[in-house]
């Protein structure tokens, strides 16, 4: 309400009109201290550019590997975030918190 | 997201419209339900609910499955009448709270891009300013600070029509008496009128035009999140002449 994600799902507009692969994630959970809040975007291309956070820098490159593989093969996947998961060591969240976020493709 | 649907929120947001994305996390399918059409929504109730508070999140679906729940409302608009010293405390404060806010005084002396950089002002008259500004709507905030009727009401008339977000106006419970008076005789209903906080600002014993900002901003804050509804926040006495 007091921020906008505009920018964000404009780029994601115009970088697919450019005729770019686009990727959209999205927090649609959070447990806990996360760092971003539920509704946060992440749009990513078939470069691995990217413009917006999911997690304020801490598991973003994990998202991205997995938004390249959504833009290939076009399947969302929900992807699971946390101290507690088996993925802490290299794509963890320092704050304690947990989060889930939402992949899809711009088609 | 299928392009168009992204477009059709896109212009949405552009139009300054809230719009609600409808995911099923699941298999992807999904639907954008733009503010006008809630009602005949099969989840218009759940949706009316997410649009008031303004959170996103994962809810029950129709079915039972799960879904996601984006709320797209229009970034809030901070119309601030009055290039005054409690006005300039303002600026940094509410760019922090990502308001988008514009400054408007017909009095030039006081709207000098001099006392306020970097800031949206215009030296106007609110009539003429607010069309410079694009119509006032219910992601609006306004807060009436120059203690002259002249300007401030014609403001207050303005952002009371539009069902704006927020009314708040500076001045002693003595000129609010006055002011009510004054927007009685133009027409404007007890209800109506009890929308306007004021004298403005949460009860924190401000002082500084910076103490006072803070509690104009930490009052907004609190109506725009609370819901406006029910305004807990808003003094027993003032609720009781909305009501």
């Amino acid at each position: 309400m007091l921020s906008t994600e505009d920018d964000i799902l404009r780029a994601a507009e115009g970088w697919r009109r450019e005729g770019r692969a686009v990727a959209l994630a999205t927090v649609i959970e959070t447990w806990g201290s996360a760092p971003r809040p539920v509704g946060s975007h992440l749009v990513i291309d078939g470069d691995s550019r990217f413009l917006g956070s999911v997690s304020g820098g801490c598991v973003e490159g994990e998202v991205i590997t997995e938004a390249l593989d959504v833009i290939e093969d076009g399947r969302p996947r929900t992807l699971e975030f946390g101290v507690a998961d088996e993925t802490a060591w290299r794509a963890g969240l320092s704050c304690g918190g947990r989060i889930r976020v939402f992949v899809e493709r711009i088609d | 997201m299928r392009l168009d649907t992204l477009s059709a929120l896109n212009a949405e947001r552009a139009a300054r419209r809230a719009a609600l994305i409808v995911t099923d996390p699941g298999d992807g399918s999904q639907r954008l339900v733009r503010a006008a059409a809630i009602d005949a929504d099969p989840l218009g109730p759940l949706l009316r609910e997410r649009l008031r508070s303004g959170r996103s999140g994962l809810a029950e679906g129709p079915d039972g499955r799960p879904v996601f729940v984006a709320v797209h409302a229009p970034p809030v608009r901070f119309v601030v009448v009055g290039a005054v010293h409690i006005s300039q405390a303002l600026v940094p404060l509410a760019g922090q709270l990502g308001l988008d806010l514009a400054v408007i005084d017909p009095r030039t002396a006081f709207a000098s891009p001099e006392r306020f950089p970097g800031v949206r002002l215009i030296a106007e008259w609110p009539d003429k300013a607010l069309e410079e500004i694009g119509p006032l709507d219910a992601y609006t905030a306004l807060a009436a600070l120059t203690h002259d009727p002249k300007i401030d009401d014609p403001a207050l008339v303005a952002a009371l029509r539009a069902d704006c977000a927020y009314i708040g106006a500076l001045g002693s419970r003595k000129t609010h008496a006055r002011r009510v008076e004054r927007l009685t005789a133009a027409g404007f209903d007890a209800a109506a009128i009890g929308r306007i906080h004021a004298p403005i600002g949460l009860d924190i014993g401000a002082v500084s035009p910076a103490e006072i900002a803070l509690s104009i901003l930490a009052q907004l804050v609190a109506t725009l999140r609370k819901g406006r509804i029910e305004d807990r926040i808003k003094a027993p006495d003032a609720a009781r002449a909305g009501a």
